[in-house]
């Protein structure tokens, strides 16, 4: 059941590279991965690229196949014919540092500019009583693996390298959504979200929930939700009126 | 003189697993300058892959649980091999730091009061799990992650800087320890991105470097999973303990042969789910060990009552501890009653509905669906053995988890004791965070101790470490490192695996011997920036030093226990289980193993057992007086 | 200076994109959809007539209600509230306004636009023709942030529309009576509804907005059932748009007497 499967793989570093040809042997049952790593063991000792548990549980083995984001061991290859060329590139939002790694770093970056998890001060551990129906929504985005792609086909950053600094991209936009929706987190987190974060950059067109391999519905659960909250915030005349009311009469 | 970085803190913390984030965690908290080093990513450590969930008792689903009865189940999952102390610390602290997890922003499934749920699984007596669905390690990983960045956030208000006290190096690989005299005085590595040499300065180290599985063929381990700490520790002076018991799990995937070995994680069985042969049959029932058979069911209609009125019912067979599970399935196999891929059947799709699975087992219908093809909510799932766990270790002292050496420490699956002959799942997820606490606890306080007499790192220490790193590249012409890796992992998997023969293990010694010659003479190609080849050259020296370890252990221990089976002394005999095997280096690199006694168990720990019990695992001498 | 997936330090690839599926099809689907509803709606509402038939009360969603002295006699079921409008404005102008604005801020309706009409980007992975890109943040896109008033209006409109359906079970002889136009009416309403309910804002509105679900056990029922409708928001935005436009081209029909509606009761 083993064929010879044709192959691109993108080889180089920032100072430049380009796509390589190789056949290689490919057996029933494989992702792509286990075919960068028999090119490895056959063919090119030196391939660089990041992987860890195999399993998509982990999200190091982050690539672009046929120019789609996807983990490397997720990917099938019995969805492709086997006479079709399968290209793998490094993910092409953040800078490469050899072969198919890049450097992610924005993304650690980001995650620190995040202000922590902010439980009640007086609140002492063994104490904490949730709601399961209260974590739930929380829990969904907690699911998250950074694998970053999301991050990685996020046009706003991929197609745009100078919004890097005013935006954290949708894995970190989501971050801000799970401790907003936190039942114990006493922080504002929205203001921060369209202030720090940019929410406002985000156009809903949905890619990062194509991509996300954990299937979170980043947009509908987290960034929709997110700009909503901010919406009352902010834009929201009628709102922000009963507040200024309501607070009055405090 | 070799170029490279150095750097100077007082704790360097090697493995950015659970066990290494809480000790981080826990020496920046007392105060000290800490380094984190690892070679993946922050956030990808192998702690993601636990699944089931992290065991403590806090007796939130029966209040009739507590320490004394989690202790009774640690040591019988371990075939009272533990070091008792380690398991008493681990029962008595384990809902303090799951606690303390909640106070970091970590979000556990609930109970219907809103405390923290918990599941059942094998070996523990009552529901102890804290659990989220059914990627606790996921969690766990990524809580202590953001505690890291809070605490580096707290740092940044104070100086300014985010890594002032508190840094991470990821993609960054220890090759070598340094000492003064007798003891650490830092740590000599690389990075894996550009090859170029760091070094640290530290009078502490933590290794939290987890385990050995990548020395196995059929592994639910991931690639660094090469034994770094425990073959680090070894050159450093220290001993290994226990390293002749493995844990194979009983459930990893069998087919497609790209993911066989991965994990498919014990609560489908806690849950619910059942092992059947190729016949259909339930044959679990027939593999109850004397030992166990008062707490486990004998029919089938008892075992399914059991889920729902656990208090009037004895466990399903398939709870049984991960050890006896696998060599039942072994045994189903070997007997030709296996599936069409060489596995046996784990059903939870006639148990359970489809909503229910995907609810409750999220990610194993996920992995089974994208993996396999299989729809685990409609068919059977195809199971058999996979290494999954390394219960030795080094050698430390219980409360501060400081090995022989001074200034080293280890936590984690690196260090042994704990778990004695075969661990119970979800105690790696709680002996993480108990041990990883203690290890940098332990850290601080040596520190403290050390005062302004610190050990120095030597010129030509460096020189060494360096030039012993570069050796791969020296070479021409000799063997690639991924021939002999896989020719290793062979050899491990077929003669020192689930079942144990003399002959097999003498001819893995012999094996052994000869991919230590090949692995002095091979080659790498390429250069120093991010070369996986070079990376697998130097971690393949370290799986020969564990594998060595684990070969001669075995074929040492004259007795059956726990991840320790042998075809030719098939019983547990209590003479074995007051005798440690220590393994450490002699001077030329060979690995040597001497017997040690156990520390007796303490009275008032005696005492939480029925003397019926005990009499089934210790001497006549060791029973208490009546 | 390069830009984009060409910037500095980046893999150099030299294609823009490596997609090998037809990535251009779906927003070239929807672009063309979209396009022609936008025609057709135009042309409709400036035509300001054939939008009543009086045998069978059939009133088209487009102008409805019809509220000025330029309706037709009979189709102002709700009475008229203005006076006569000047030629040149459409009389449907305000329900218009409403339906144009509710599906133009819509979340859904604007990943499609992003997509198949301003190509950001078109499709994952394929990078925009923009050299800038400032997302929904500066005027006039910000505006888009007033999507939950459209929600608001829509329901009004909805409830009118259902007004409008109950009156279309009207037989030829006066009394009740069920035609082909009653059915696609009500077929219509039914994705108006589902469209409407599914919506981003009415979630947050109904419960998304809080941080206890527990406390409020009504409102996170509602969230429950809007959250279940809500990841087919998109699908049911398109079939609406599709059984607008044919409620209204069938209702222009039988009005201007192209066919004659076929009746299944009196």
């Amino acid at each position: 059941m083993s064929y010879k499967g044709k192959f691109r793989v993108w080889r180089g570093d920032s100072e430049g590279g380009d796509l390589k040809d190789y056949e290689v042997e490919v057996n029933e049952g494989e992702v792509v991965l286990d075919v960068i790593h028999r090119l490895q063991a056959t063919q090119a000792p030196d391939l660089a690229v990041r992987w860890n548990c195999k399993a998509g549980k982990c999200g190091s083995c982050s690539a672009e196949i046929n120019g789609m984001p996807k983990l490397m061991c997720m990917c099938r290859m019995n969805t492709f014919e086997e006479d079709e060329v399968v290209t793998v590139t490094p993910m092409r939002t953040f800078p490469v540092m050899r072969d198919l790694v890049t450097d992610v770093s924005y993304n650690y970056q980001k995650a620190r500019e995040i202000p922590a998890f902010t439980p009640p001060a007086d609140l002492k551990p063994g104490e904490y009583r949730m709601q399961q129906v209260d974590v739930e929504r929380s829990q969904e985005f907690r699911k998250c693996i950074e694998c970053f792609l999301c991050q990685d086909t996020c046009h706003v950053i991929r197609d745009h390298e100078e919004n890097k600094e005013s935006f954290s991209g949708p894995r970190f936009l989501m971050r801000i959504a799970e401790l907003d929706m936190h039942p114990l987190d006493a922080a504002d987190r929205q203001h921060e979200a369209q202030e720090q974060h940019g929410l406002g950059f985000c156009n809903i067109t949905k890619c990062c929930t194509e991509v996300c391999p954990e299937h979170i519905k980043i947009t509908d659960n987290a960034l929709i939700p997110m700009k909503e909250r901010v919406v009352d915030r902010k834009y929201d005349p009628i709102v922000w009126l009963g507040n200024k009311i309501r607070r009055r009469g405090a | 003189m070799t170029e490279l970085e150095r750097h100077s803190y007082d704790v360097v913390v090697i493995g950015a697993g659970g066990a290494g984030l809480r000790a981080a965690i826990e020496a920046r908290e007392q105060g000290k300058r800490t380094a984190i080093v690892c070679k993946s990513l922050f956030g990808k450590a192998h702690t993601v892959m636990a699944e089931g969930g992290c065991a403590a008792a806090m007796g939130n689903a029966n209040s009739n649980d507590n320490w004394q009865v989690h202790y009774r189940d640690t040591m019988r999952g371990g075939k009272f091999l533990n070091n008792w102390r380690m398991a008493e610390l681990h029962a008595q602290e384990a809902p303090d730091r799951v606690w303390e997890l909640e106070t970091y922003g970590a979000l556990f499934d609930r109970t219907p009061d809103g405390r923290i749920s918990q599941r059942n699984f094998g070996g523990h007596t009552y529901p102890r799990l804290a659990h989220v669905g059914d990627r606790t390690g996921l969690e766990l990983i990524r809580t202590l992650q953001q505690k890291i960045v809070s605490l580096q956030q707290e740092d940044f208000q104070a100086t300014g800087d985010y890594e002032a006290n508190l840094k991470v190096y990821a993609e960054c690989t220890v090759t070598e320890l340094l000492k003064d005299g007798d003891a650490i005085s830092g740590a000599f590595g690389y990075w894996r991105e550009s090859g170029r040499f760091i070094l640290f300065d530290a009078p502490a180290v933590v290794l939290a470097t987890g385990g050995v599985g990548k020395s196995f063929k059929v592994t639910s381990n991931s690639w660094e999973y090469t034994g770094d700490g425990h073959a680090l520790a070894m050159r450093a002076g220290a001993t290994l303990i226990n390293m002749e018991f493995i844990q194979f799990h009983p459930t990893g995937m069998v087919w497609p042969p790209s993911v066989k070995g991965i994990l498919v994680t014990e609560s489908v069985r806690g849950d619910g789910g059942v092992l059947k042969n190729s016949e259909g049959k339930r044959f679990m029932f027939e593999y109850v060990p004397d030992v166990f058979r008062a707490q486990y069911a004998e029919t089938e209609d008892e075992a399914d009552r059991w889920y729902k009125d656990p208090d009037n019912n004895r466990r399903p067979p398939e709870l049984l501890p991960r050890d006896e599970v696998a060599r039942a399935i072994n045994s189903e196999v070997k007997a030709g009653r296996g599936t069409p891929h060489g596995g046996v059947f784990l059903d939870v799709s006639t148990r359970l509905p489809a909503e229910e699975i995907t609810r409750r087992l999220p990610s194993m219908h996920h992995q089974f669906k994208e993996l396999a093809d299989v729809d685990i909510t409609a068919e059977p799932m195809e199971v058999g053995p996979t290494c999954h766990y390394v219960m030795g270790g080094v050698e430390v002292d219980p409360d501060t988890a400081q090995s022989v050496v001074p200034g080293l420490f280890a936590a984690g699956e690196v260090a042994g004791g704990m778990h004695g002959s075969n661990r119970l799942g979800g105690n790696s997820l709680s002996d993480l965070l108990v041990f990883g606490r203690r290890a940098g606890m332990g850290a601080a306080t040596y520190v403290d101790q050390l005062g302004s007499e610190r050990p120095k790192i030597a010129e030509a220490d460096i020189d060494a470490a360096a030039a012993e790193a570069l050796a791969p590249f020296e070479l021409e012409g000799g063997e690639n490192p991924y021939t002999i890796h896989t020719e290793l992992q062979q050899s491990m998997n077929d003669l020192v695996g689930i079942i144990r023969k003399e002959e097999e293990m003498e001819r893995a010694l012999a094996k052994l011997a000869e991919y230590r010659g090949r692995i002095a003479k091979m080659t790498v190609e390429g250069h120093r920036q991010f070369n996986p080849g070079w990376h697998l050259a130097l971690d393949l020296r370290n799986m020969l030093t564990v594998s060595e370890c684990v070969a001669k252990a075995a074929l040492q221990r004259q007795e059956s226990r726990g991840g320790h089976t042998r075809d030719d002394f098939p019983g547990m005999n209590a003479d074995w289980r007051k005798l440690l095997l220590v393994c450490s280096l002699d001077t030329d690199g060979g690995v040597n193993v001497v017997r040690k006694d156990q520390i007796p168990m303490r009275d008032d720990l005696l005492e939480l057992f029925e003397l019926d019990e005990l009499k089934k695992y210790l001497t006549e001498e060791e029973l208490p007086a009546t | 200076m390069a830009l984009g997936v060409e910037s500095t330090g980046r893999a150099s690839i030299g294609q823009k994109t490596l997609r090998t599926d037809r990535w251009w099809l779906a927003p070239l689907r929807i672009g063309v959809i979209l396009g022609f509803f936008v025609v057709y709606a135009t042309v409709r509402i400036f035509m300001n007539k054939w939008y009543w038939v009086d045998e069978f009360h059939y009133l088209t969603p487009l102008y409805s209600p019809c509220v000025t002295e330029s309706c037709v006699p009979g189709s102002s079921h709700l009475g008229t509230w203005f006076g006569e409008f000047p030629r040149v404005i459409p009389f449907s102008i305000i329900t218009f306004a409403v339906l144009a604005g509710f599906r133009g801020t819509c979340y859904y309706y604007r990943k499609a636009g992003y997509r198949s009409l301003f190509f950001a980007p078109a499709a994952c992975a394929v990078p925009e023709p923009h050299k800038k890109y400032t997302g929904e943040r500066k005027f006039p896109l910000i505006a888009l942030n007033l999507h939950r008033y459209f929600f608001y209006g829509a329901l009004v409109f909805g409830v009118l529309n259902v007004y409008d359906g109950i009156q279309a079970f009207h037989g030829e002889d006066g009394g009740f009576g069920i035609g082909l136009g009653t059915l696609i009416i009500w077929i219509n309403l039914v994705m108006l509804w589902l469209y409407t309910l599914s919506c981003h804002a009415c979630r947050h509105i109904v419960g998304g907005r809080l941080k206890n679900f527990s406390k409020h056990p009504l409102r996170y029922r509602y969230w429950t059932f809007v959250s279940k409708l809500n990841p087919k928001h998109g699908t049911y935005a398109m079939i609406s748009l599709v059984t607008v436009i044919a409620t209204d081209a069938y209702i222009m029909a039988v009005s201007a007497g192209w066919f004659s509606d076929l009746r299944i009761f009196n």
